[in-house]
């Protein structure tokens, strides 16, 4: 622990001096509409507390976690079928990869018009940019099973099934991790954008009504709530997965 | 039904009849019509360059690859209708990294299925402790060195419980001095739980340290094994290795495979 406090002293030093300057340059510029200066930003979000923490924060994360859920059971069904099946691996591989040409931002507005003003039109904004890197990053971890492993189970007289439970799932658990904490900041901006474009809650939403207001401190405000929230987040997974990932990959 | 009994006798541990095999994407058969046997409780080495095709007669024993014409034969009947007939050690350790050494090891015991956590734990550590690994049970395959990796892989492949051993390179990624002390154990090992062992290599003097006698691939692709007999007794020591007539029997080996060699 002190450790790590120890390695990340040069990025939080690097940290404050941005902070300083922007902080500094704002004040030059006196125009907190448009560029408030973080201790401004700090003071409002303090005065917000109560309705960010007890309305918007809750309905942004209810999003984020709808999606990521649905992402999550998406994704691993689709890894699964592609490392089960070539067919279906050549069937939805090039599909899954031209999904992500699809502007999702320009797109939303539709979604706002398919699924109304409530939660859905979001989720479906969330899961369509975060299925992408959970689909592909665990297909990827279940692929880096090594061959001559599972051929040593078959000596022993291994079904598919053991070779999957035994040598792909523990072989694609690293990359799951990684892809959730991956998928955790782009679900969160997924959900902001889609409250961004209509919504009555959510950080997102509360975010772009400042915006009317030319209320700059409220602006900033929700954002850096969904950084805290999405770092958070991010360490909570890292911490899950130091415990169920005892080993790093070997040569 | 009777005459098989009588004979039970002479069954042969192993046996090829007229065992082909081709690759996909190649023209000739890289083991053609191959015939040989192998006597229960016996060690040999079966010798040959890099390439020459001898992996291939292993992973056909093993059952990873079908032959194209022929019958292979385990304990006198066809390995097509026979599980865990053989202990297949590859060239790498292939310790699973995410378990430890004991859950490496209770792998094949969890493949076979039908034994209790408890019998598991038992039969793991009675393994550990016949190769030298007491308290390895809870390491992880990158606490121990390469020597002992090899034990731990070795063990695993005791567990499969086979009569039959196929020991593919074990050692030739150990250094020089822990292989042969690696070799020695090995003797040691196979007189003590009378296993048929068949070990392939390329290196000559460890061939004849091991075998009673040596199976030589003398050209691919492989339609004989030549069987050359070692002679010495067991248990022997490296000392052995200087009398002449091995010195010889070495020599005569290395012509044998140099003839191959094409630089």
């Amino acid at each position: 622990m002190r450790k790590a406090c120890k390695q990340n002293i040069p990025a939080m030093i690097f940290l404050f001096v941005l902070l300083m300057i922007w902080q500094l340059g704002a004040m030059k510029v006196n125009a907190a509409y448009i560029l408030p200066t973080p201790v401004q930003i700090l003071k409002k979000l303090w005065e917000l507390r109560e309705v960010l923490f007890t309305v918007h924060l809750p309905s942004t994360m209810l999003v984020t976690a709808i999606g990521l859920l649905i992402s999550l059971v998406l994704g691993l069904g689709l890894a699964v079928l592609m490392d089960v099946s070539p067919f279906w691996q050549k069937a939805l591989y090039p599909v899954v990869v031209a999904s992500q040409t699809i502007p999702t931002t320009a797109i939303a507005p539709l979604f706002v018009l398919w699924f109304g003003y409530g939660i859905w039109s979001k989720v479906l904004v969330t899961v369509l940019i975060t299925f992408f890197p959970i689909t592909i990053t665990v297909y990827d971890g279940l692929r880096s099973a090594k061959v001559e492993m599972a051929e040593l189970l078959v000596t022993y007289g291994a079904t598919k099934r053991d070779i999957f439970l035994k040598i792909k799932v523990p072989c694609a658990l690293p990359y799951f991790f990684s892809a959730i904490k991956m998928a955790i900041p782009m679900s969160i901006i997924g959900a902001a954008i889609g409250e961004w474009l209509g919504a009555q809650s959510g950080l997102g939403y509360f975010s772009r009504r400042m915006m009317t207001q030319l209320d700059g401190a409220g602006v900033f405000a929700p954002i850096v709530l969904l950084s805290a929230a999405a770092m958070l987040a991010v360490a909570l997974i890292a911490l899950l997965e130091k415990k169920v990932v005892r080993w790093r990959g070997e040569s | 039904m009777k005459d098989r009994i009588m004979k039970a006798e002479s069954v042969r541990m192993l046996q090829f009849e007229q065992v082909s095999y081709q690759y996909a994407g190649e023209a000739f058969d890289i083991v053609d019509q191959l015939s040989f046997s192998v006597s229960p409780g016996s060690f040999h080495c079966i010798v040959g360059v890099s390439g020459c095709g001898k992996s291939t007669i292993f992973r056909m024993i093993n059952g990873l690859l079908q032959p194209k014409k022929g019958e292979i034969l385990v304990g006198g009947r066809p390995i097509a209708g026979q599980k865990q007939y053989c202990g297949y050690m590859p060239q790498k350790d292939m310790l699973f990294p995410w378990r430890t050494v004991g859950e490496n090891l209770a792998l094949p015991l969890e493949i076979r299925g039908g034994y209790s956590r408890k019998e598991r734990q038992e039969r793991i550590e009675a393994a550990l402790a016949d190769v030298g690994l007491e308290g390895c049970c809870g390491k992880r395959p990158e606490e121990l060195s390469g020597g002992m990796r090899q034990r731990a892989a070795f063990a695993r492949t005791m567990l499969t419980g086979s009569d039959l051993l196929l020991l593919d390179e074990p050692f030739s990624a150990l250094d020089f001095l822990t292989r042969i002390s690696m070799q020695e154990w090995l003797l040691d090992q196979w007189q003590r739980h009378r296993k048929t062992i068949l070990f392939i290599t390329h290196d000559v003097e460890e061939a004849i340290f091991l075998s009673s006698s040596v199976l030589v691939v003398e050209s691919t692709p492989i339609r004989t094994l030549r069987e050359i007999e070692v002679p010495l007794g067991y248990p022997r020591t490296r000392q052995d290795l200087k009398r002449p007539e091995i010195v010889d029997l070495r020599e005569q080996l290395v012509d044998l495979l140099r003839k191959q060699v094409n630089v």
